[in-house]
């Protein structure tokens, strides 16, 4: 107990939980103090608008995840149903594409497929028979959040499926169900396990969805809650109204989550499909097609925004683009800034799982609170939209500082903390895994401090820590939130510059710099997959 | 160069959730002691009491003597092989073995050449390069015994293992612990399941349930006509009633 409280690696988990604290925290105070300074203005901002920006928020959310959820399910049995035919493979690392594209790449790839001006505009325009509108407002809104979770849900749905034992399949077989038996008493009930959880966490991602609706919304008929605290700050200067919209997207987030967790949702899900169990059932043909029917429709739809960003970027002056000086330099700052957040999501993490491990052995039960806090607690900083946190730091610092000069120290901040859950999930298994199996023999062999990292845990950990550090950084690359409020022409980085370019209509050059931002992404994201899927 | 010391566990109290512990034993001086039990009679409670990866509640854990209390694990007087996980997988068996000597691996001549006696001795000359994951189970318990060598430590303690090796090479393992015990004459303490390892090496036994010492006494009269009727009872092997 004593040795237990003097352990240095209690007082880092304890630093870094002092980190969090201050950044949320910090917002906070900066929302309640300007809400105090001038209430009346705080008070008045709860009107008609605010009204009308919950109901849309809440309505283009329960769309979205319907339109996402219902086909996922669909998508996902008919993958299940047929374990192995050539391109599968393909398939679902296709379906994790989206999870790495940086959210605005996503919007101008959709916008460069189904514009006014989009590849597609004009077949659509022949076959709508009139001028193609483009996709912008909500139908822009939901096709966009369609094409990101539709794929994240497949994955989730085809895991809860390849948890149904081999041995069901085969008894199943063997008492020759039809595809209704199986999918009512084998599918289903998996199915329905995780549907909760998946379609909580898509509603979260929809609900605190802000680059989408900035890119893809267009006007205050289509505007959410995060979009709005964004224009309030940058667009209208009106703090009074944006800690009104906060508060509101606060209460919101958190009724949602009380809401998912009544109904048993695990909102940190996360996707990780294995190889699929054989299957002993004979498809026939017409269920054979009508399968390959919606897992090419679902392959074409994740498909078409990702080759329209290639194609549209490609033809884009891209050496032009490379060698001008406003793109160097966002890049180098994107690199920088990145870098640095990643640097600190792993350091956070780390801290974490190694106070929560600590405690572990804690048997008097003293320390809950803080093995709360470090094993769960921590987790719940997702839920807290980055717009929130930046906006609340925003009105703080906006009197005792140049907050755009501040943009370094709140980019690093928020990325690496946002980023944080994630770096988490990567590193911990790991670690746990390592620490079961030396923590008692370095102990009796005496191997401790330094010396322990260096022979025993970097070796170990060396791998998950890399990946932790590539996923953290494509995250952070690709973010457009708080930049969104701090950026300006001294700090920009690339999905600012990206989204600077979308609003004078540079289009071509829009392309081509999502194209850039998409590379470098993918190219993170699968280094991460590399180091962190498979272990020697 | 490392005789035995004598281990005394002194009305020893410790517990977590429901389960309670206390033990009372006195282990002599350079003697193999078996310490057998029901799963959940607090085994491994026993042995992580003595090598100090637990901290009792009440009483006194001496070793040679000297009041453990608040003496780190590393500190002991004592080496420890688990059942499992008694390597680092990522290093070589030589490395593994010079951990016992050097926790930073910074060794000296005379350090090398330990090393290289104890894995002579424990017949793994030739593999000092190799993998743990190249080794065979038995391979990797040897190379755990070997690092018990080096550590010259007076008490050695085994937490079951023999557990996950077949009879061949549990009987061979046994016969190397015995080679151990003869060339170095530590106090063993060891943790098993099968009566025909402790009657074969162990000069004493201690007998667990539910937390408690419940017997403890020389093997040979464990194993003959006079055993305790808990041992009896433990082995399924009651008195037959009277008449």
């Amino acid at each position: 107990m004593a040795r237990l409280r003097s352990d240095p690696r209690l007082r880092q988990g304890a630093a870094a939980l002092a980190v969090l604290a201050v950044l949320i925290g910090g917002a906070f105070a900066g929302l309640l103090v300007e809400g105090m300074r001038n209430p009346a203005a705080a008070l008045a901002a709860f009107d008609a608008y605010l009204l009308r920006l919950v109901r849309f928020t809440l309505w283009q959310a329960t769309l979205s995840t319907l339109l996402s959820v219902l086909p996922a399910l669909l998508v996902a049995r008919a993958l299940s149903r047929h374990p192995r035919f050539p391109g599968r493979q393909v398939i679902l690392q296709l379906f994790a594409v989206p999870l790495a594209l940086p959210a605005i790449v996503a919007a101008l790839g959709l916008l460069a497929l189904l514009g006014r001006a989009g590849l597609l505009a004009s077949s659509l325009s022949v076959l709508t028979g009139g001028t193609w509108p483009g996709i912008y407002g909500l139908s822009g809104i939901l096709v966009a959040h369609v094409f990101f979770n539709l794929p994240l849900a497949t994955r989730l749905f085809l895991e809860a499926l390849d948890t149904v034992p081999a041995d069901q399949h085969r008894l199943a077989a063997q008492l020759g169900f039809t595809p209704f038996s199986t999918f009512r008493f084998i599918e289903w009930p998996a199915l329905r396990q995780s549907l909760p959880s998946v379609a909580g966490l898509v509603f979260m991602l929809c609900v605190t969805s802000f680059t989408l609706v900035l890119t893809l919304g267009g006007g205050p008929r289509a505007t959410t809650l995060e979009v709005a605290i964004y224009q309030a700050l940058r667009f209208d200067f009106d703090p009074a109204r944006a800690v009104s919209l906060t508060l509101v997207q606060l209460g919101v987030t958190a009724l949602v989550l009380v809401l998912l967790a009544r109904l048993g949702a695990d909102t940190a899900g996360e996707a990780n499909p294995s190889v699929s169990p054989r299957r002993f059932h004979r498809p026939s043909t017409g269920e054979r097609m009508a399968n390959a029917a919606l897992i090419a429709l679902a392959t074409l739809f994740v498909l078409g925004p990702i080759a329209a960003t290639v194609i549209s970027g490609m033809s884009a002056d891209l050496a032009r683009l490379l060698f001008e000086d406003a793109v160097r330099n966002a890049a180098a700052t994107s690199l920088w800034l990145s870098s640095l957040a990643a640097g600190l999501a792993v350091l956070l993490s780390l801290s974490l799982i190694r106070a929560r491990r600590t405690l572990s052995q804690d048997r008097t039960g003293s320390f809950r609170p803080f093995r709360w806090l470090t094993e769960t607690g921590a987790g719940y900083v997702l839920v807290i939209p980055p717009i929130v946190i930046g906006a609340g730091w925003f009105i703080l610092l906006r009197r005792a500082a140049d907050v755009f000069a501040l943009a370094p120290a709140m980019v690093i901040l928020v990325n690496g903390v946002m980023a944080m859950p994630f770096a988490l999930r990567l590193i911990r298994p790991a670690y746990e895994d390592g620490a079961n199996r030396h923590d008692r023999l370095c102990a009796s062999l005496g191997i401790q401090g330094w010396q322990r990292f260096r022979l025993v845990d970097w070796p170990v950990l060396r791998r998950p820590l890399l990946a932790a550090l590539a996923f953290a950084m494509a995250l952070s690359l690709g973010d457009l939130g708080v930049i969104a409020l701090f950026g300006s022409e001294q700090v920009q980085t690339l999905p600012y510059l990206l989204l600077a370019r979308m609003s004078s209509y540079r289009t071509a050059d829009a392309a081509g710099l999502a194209l850039f931002l998409a590379l470098l992404t993918l190219a993170l994201m699968l280094l991460a997959d590399r180091l962190g899927g498979r272990r020697r | 160069m490392s005789a035995g010391l004598a281990v005394q566990l002194d009305n020893v109290g410790f517990g977590y959730g429901e389960a309670q512990f206390h033990f009372d034993a006195l282990l002599p001086a350079g003697e193999i002691t078996a310490i057998m039990g029901p799963s959940g009679s607090g085994k491994s409670t026993f042995l992580n009491l003595v090598a100090g990866f637990e901290e009792p509640h009440g009483g006194t854990v001496r070793i040679g003597g000297a009041d453990m209390a608040g003496v780190p694990p590393w500190q002991r007087p004592v080496s420890m092989i688990f059942q499992e996980n008694n390597l680092f997988a990522h290093l070589p068996v030589e490395k593994n073995v010079a951990l016992g000597r050097a926790p930073n691996l910074k060794l000296g001549e005379a350090d090398r050449s330990a090393v290289a006696q104890a894995l002579q001795a424990t017949g793994l000359g030739g593999k000092e390069k190799r993998l743990p994951h190249e080794l065979s189970g038995g391979e990797r318990q040897r190379v755990a015994i070997a690092r018990a060598l080096v550590r010259e430590r007076p008490v050695l303690i085994l937490d079951e293992p023999f557990a996950s090796l077949g009879p061949a090479l549990r009987a061979e393992m046994v016969e190397e612990v015995r080679a151990l015990h003869r060339r170095r004459g530590m106090t063993i303490l060891f943790v098993t399941h099968h009566p025909e390892d402790a009657e074969r090496l162990a000069d004493q036994v201690v007998l667990l349930d539910d937390g408690r010492t419940i017997a403890t006494g020389p093997a040979q009269d464990f194993f003959g006509a006079a055993a305790p009727e808990p041992f009896r009872r433990y082995l399924g092997k009651p008195l037959p009633s009277p008449g």
